[in-house]
């Protein structure tokens, strides 16, 4: 007995002083705002405490830019980045990604093997592992005079709906939806935004609303810039305005008219010094109740295991509730078309 | 009541008097309001950066510490500060031990090229802060010095050494040589007298000199952008991306802190003025 | 006088006077080799990155190579074997994911050209080497047919030049024309413009500054010393405060629903909410507050060394007081308010922090464009060639400032 607890004290201390030296400082890069205070309570702290690992949690607010620049001065700051799958393929075939090896995925806590328990979306790039799936909205203020918009060409008119708009300052999503309001059905908005006509058109009606448009960089700014009146209505992610309509009460109304829904996947920056214990990450936050968590703030789960970990209440805020009136964000266009786009856009922008 | 205005003094006289005064007075307004409209909106119970009816009313449920305590429970903000001070720290003593030599030697009246030496030494503080942090990214990363702590010491070190060399060389000015020289003469060590004579002369202008060059360091965040890592995020750096992601009193709560340290630091630099006048009042 | 002195006296005292220089020198110089290392050969790097690009030779050496070999006229679209070498070398980059680098090379010289690249590359990736360097031409042609076009061959051809001249074309709104010669660029002149924009926004904050610091700095230096003193505390307090902490007050104050706003509303003065932050305004109004001091410091010690008496006789005189001022005092102050107008000046021209922060688009000025080049569309030549012109109208202006008042007489309070 005496002998036996001897060997299980050593082996316990050995066992502690060997997870002392794992234990790896990294650093996770994620959206901030709602979303990555969900991500930090489900993902981050739980993996800090059951593995001892230590986590910079950091926020960024999307793109490829500062990836792009870690990898091409060779010094890479990041291990583990969240990054929308509209922005993915094009990382991926930059080489600024890491290729991760899906047939390593946990299985779900039923049991289900991975690659039938994700769904097919969320391991399509061999670059990541699909975290949550998520709407690009725009929302107004209810407490507002006048009518209530209802679609995106109501988003576009300012004569009927007077008001400073919010964007985000990039050319995804403002483009397409610049050809939706302009009467481009949705179906056709990817083969039209690929011919130099198209994108002259988009760029017309982006420039018709113009002078009303605020530009804002992060998602967190979003419901700030529509709580503080800087904007009439706001473009943004469905979850930041759940989150404030929820949590904080405040008088929001989300349009689900043609939003652009999406995925974001976690994925390991190119050349990062920390490839197993990001992977390791990865495996934990993916599995089915993390994932489950990102439902606090109305973003759907990418396994079909973590669904009966969500209140049903929340499910008719998830984007999978509005896929009809959907478009969904073309990664590969995007890969293509996102360099030459981006700096026409940014040269657009300067254009006064 | 305009008993002491001269008597010769016309109506325009008396007017522009009190106009300049107004004037003076509200300028020094524009100059201080903004920083002390900060101070009570860091204690707004409302995430907001506006005062509140409650506020107003002087409602004490209105005010509270929860900006403040969100700074100390933050793992962001504790980490910034204790970086902001670390660099702050070793940068001011970098820049002061090579900036005090340096200025002993430029303020030599032989000392060849020194207009173009001071200009050069100088200019850290006119080239654009954007073109000194794109260049140190490009030069940094060759030897691994971007996103470490001593790529950030150097390049702190770097921005703090004109103000070094500004206090230090005015200390110096009227300062006796023949003491030095004098000293060397003698048969001491330079190295003796200079540690022995100088340095308690012009202990003044060193130190207020270092403080200038730990302030440039904890105030600034352009190099830090572009320089530091995760690992290596400072105040500013937290606060630069506060403001332009997510806008909460936080940021605020940190800023007056930031107006007590500098009201410190001004205390500080009195005190130090008027000990370095006195001593050249000994000395000279 | 000399003869006093023997020959030997005044070899001696050369000799001591070398001595001393080299003692001088001697202490400046640790600080001289950590200032090259640490300052001066990363603003060298920038000057050379403006120039050296190495990218795209190193991405398709064969390419380039191949058509040297071909002694290309850049008339018309180079042979097919060229063509075929492309393609070869195009799926290699494709299979080690550098194509993407390519693309956004060609994509500066050519707007729209990335996304023929990529598209391309993705349709030669899986090809056999062999196949692609006997046929992959006609691949090439049938991906698209923009590889047809003998302006994309010039332009790769261009972009393979290690060094070049071409990002400064682009910093000036150039661009090479097709005979070779140098034209203006099709489209806005985007850069000039924005230099433009900050020479008028760095000369409007001069002027506020010196509206709102001469009168101050007057009255502070004619004022008993006692309280002088103390409300020079509240120029020296806004000076030593964090700059992050003096923009942010201006969010505060500015914000659709911030302070300036709620009061004017609730004066009733407007009705609603001004849209100030995020404006040129907003940039303007913050810096002018930011940059006063820098104005008030030069211009108050100046006027601390004249002596009052000058104003007061010409007034007692029956001097108005105007004119007085005018031709009497305004030339004295010269000094300090030429040395504070062109800090001021220096100073704003390379502002970064205050308009990325409450600028908004309008509010922009060219550091934010370099840092935009820098960090988020990562073209850090073009970043660096506009860098560059940056630092030589600064280093322009320093010279000036150097000359006329003297780079050590900078005041700090």
């Amino acid at each position: 007995m005496r002998y036996h607890s001897k060997i299980l004290t050593t082996a316990a201390m050995l066992l502690a002083s060997a997870s002392m030296v794992q234990a790896e400082r990294m650093t996770v890069v994620s959206f901030g705002g709602a979303y990555g205070a969900a991500q930090n309570e489900h993902m981050i702290q739980p993996f800090v405490e059951a593995t001892g690992h230590e986590i910079l949690f950091e926020d960024y607010s999307g793109g490829i830019a500062e990836i792009s620049a870690q990898v091409q001065a060779g010094n890479i700051q990041w291990d583990v980045v969240d990054i929308e799958v509209i922005d993915l393929e094009r990382a991926c075939s930059e080489g600024l990604l890491e290729v991760i090896d899906h047939s390593q995925l946990p299985a779900g806590v039923d049991g289900t093997d991975a690659a039938d328990d994700f769904i097919p979306d969320a391991l399509a790039s061999e670059c990541g592992v699909g975290v949550i799936v998520w709407s690009i909205v725009y929302a107004y203020n209810t407490e507002n005079d006048g009518p209530a918009p209802q679609t995106i060409a109501d988003f576009f008119d300012t004569e009927t709906f007077p008001g400073p708009r919010a964007m985000r300052r990039r050319p995804q999503v403002n483009l397409e939806w610049a050809l939706i309001a302009d009467g481009v059905p949705a179906e056709e908005v990817y083969e039209v935004l690929a011919t130099e006509e198209g994108q002259e058109r988009a760029f017309a009606s982006l420039d018709r609303i113009r002078e009303d448009i605020v530009w804002f960089d992060s998602w967190s700014q979003a419901p700030q810039l529509l709580n503080d009146g800087g904007a009439a209505m706001v473009q943004s992610a469905n979850g930041r305005i759940f989150s404030a309509i929820q949590d904080d009460g405040r008088p929001f109304e989300i349009v689900w008219d043609n939003h652009v829904y999406d995925l974001d996947v976690w994925a390991i920056v190119a050349g990062s010094d920390n490839v197993d214990t990001a992977m390791e990450f990865i495996n934990f936050a993916t599995g089915s109740e993390p994932l489950a968590g990102m439902a606090d703030v109305a973003y759907g789960a990418t396994r079909l295991s973590s669904a009966p970990f969500v209140d049903p209440a929340v499910n008719s805020n998830l984007p999978t509730a509005h896929l009809d009136t959907g478009l969904k964000a073309d990664g590969i266009f995007w890969a293509d078309y996102g360099e030459s786009l981006g700096e026409r856009f940014n040269e657009w922008l300067l254009n006064e | 009541m305009m008993k002491h205005l001269p008597a010769y003094y016309t109506i325009w006289h008396i007017l522009g008097y009190y106009g300049l005064r107004l004037t003076a007075y509200l300028v020094l307004g524009f100059l201080m309001l903004p920083i002390l409209i900060i101070v009570p909106l860091s204690f707004n119970v409302e995430p907001y950066f506006s005062f509140t009816q409650g506020m107003l009313r002087l409602d004490p449920d209105a005010y509270s510490l929860r900006w403040y305590e969100a700074i100390f429970t933050d793992q962001r903000w504790t980490l910034s500060i204790r970086n902001s001070f670390f660099v702050g720290a070793l940068a001011a003593i970098l820049a002061t031990v090579l900036g005090t030599i340096a200025a002993v030697g430029l303020s030599s009246p032989v000392m060849p090229a020194k207009r173009l030496i001071t200009a050069l030494l100088l200019s850290p503080m006119i080239v654009p802060l954007i073109i000194i942090a794109a260049g140190m990214f490009f030069f940094y990363t060759g030897f691994g010095l971007v996103g470490s702590f001593t790529g950030l010491v150097m390049a702190h070190a770097v921005l703090g050494v004109p103000f070094v060399i500004i206090t230090v060389t005015a200390t110096l000015t009227g300062f006796d040589r023949s003491l030095f020289h004098a000293g060397v003469s003698m048969g001491a060590s330079p190295l003796k007298v200079f540690w022995d004579v100088v340095i308690p002369l012009i202990r003044p202008g060193v130190i207020s000199g270092g403080l200038f060059a730990f302030v440039t360091s904890f105030d600034e965040v352009v190099v830090v952008l572009f320089l530091a890592g995760p690992e290596q995020r400072t105040i500013p750096r937290q606060m630069f991306s506060g403001l332009r992601e997510q806008i909460n009193p936080t940021i605020l709560a940190v800023a007056t802190l930031l107006i007590v340290i500098s009201v410190a630091l001004l205390v500080t630099l009195e005190i130090l003025r008027r000990r370095s006048e006195r001593l050249r009042g000994e000395a000279f | 006088m000399e003869n006093s002195l023997s020959r030997e006296d005044g070899r001696n005292a050369r000799r001591e006077l070398n001595r001393r220089r080299i003692a001088a020198f001697a202490l400046v110089i640790p600080l001289l080799v950590f200032i090259f290392f640490a300052f001066v050969a990363p603003i060298a790097t920038i000057l050379y990155r403006s120039v050296y690009n190495p990218v795209v030779s190193d991405l398709i050496p064969e390419t380039l190579a191949a058509l040297d070999a071909a002694e290309w006229d850049r008339a018309d679209v180079p042979p097919d074997d060229v063509l075929n070498v492309f393609s070869a070398e195009l799926s290699l980059l494709a299979q080690e994911r550098l194509s993407g680098r390519l693309a956004e090379e060609i994509n500066r010289a050519i707007p729209g050209m990335s996304s023929v690249v990529r598209s391309t590359s993705r349709a030669v990736r899986r090809m056999e080497q062999d196949t692609l360097l006997s046929e992959g031409g006609q691949t090439l042609l049938d991906a698209n047919d923009r590889w047809g076009d003998v302006a994309v061959w010039r332009a790769l051809q261009d972009a393979g030049a290690p060094y070049t001249e071409d990002y400064y074309l682009t910093a000036l709104d150039l661009q090479r024309a097709e005979d070779g010669g140098i034209e203006a660029r099709d489209g806005a002149r985007i850069y000039v413009t924005l230099y433009t924009k900050t020479l008028r926004i760095a000369l409007i904050i001069t002027i506020l500054t010196l509206i709102l610091g001469y009168p101050l700095a007057y009255f502070l230096a004619n004022a008993p010393s006692k309280s002088a003193n103390m409300l020079m505390v509240f120029v020296l307090l806004p000076f030593w405060t964090s700059l992050l902490v003096r923009t942010t007050a201006w969010i505060a104050l500015l914000q659709t629903n911030g302070v300036v706003n709620s009061f004017l509303m609730s004066i009733g003065v407007i009705n609603e909410p001004m849209e100030i932050l995020y404006t040129q305004t907003a940039t303007i109004l913050a810096m002018t507050h930011i940059l006063l001091p820098f104005m008030i410091l030069p211009l108050y010690s100046v006027m601390k060394g004249i002596d009052p008496s000058y104003l007061r006789a010409a007034m007692s005189m029956g001097g108005r007081p105007i004119p007085a001022f005018v031709r009497i005092y305004l030339p004295m102050t010269l000094p300090g308010l030429s040395a504070g107008a062109l800090l001021v000046f220096i100073i704003s021209v390379g502002y970064y922090i205050t308009p990325a922060l409450v600028g908004g688009t309008d509010g922009q000025m060219i550091s934010n464009i370099i840092a935009f080049h820098m960090r988020e569309s990562n073209n850090w030549e073009l970043a660096a060639a506009l860098g560059s012109l940056l630092l030589a109208i600064i280093l322009l202006l320093y010279w000036v400032y150097d000359r006329f008042v003297g780079a050590g007489n900078i005041k700090l309070g």
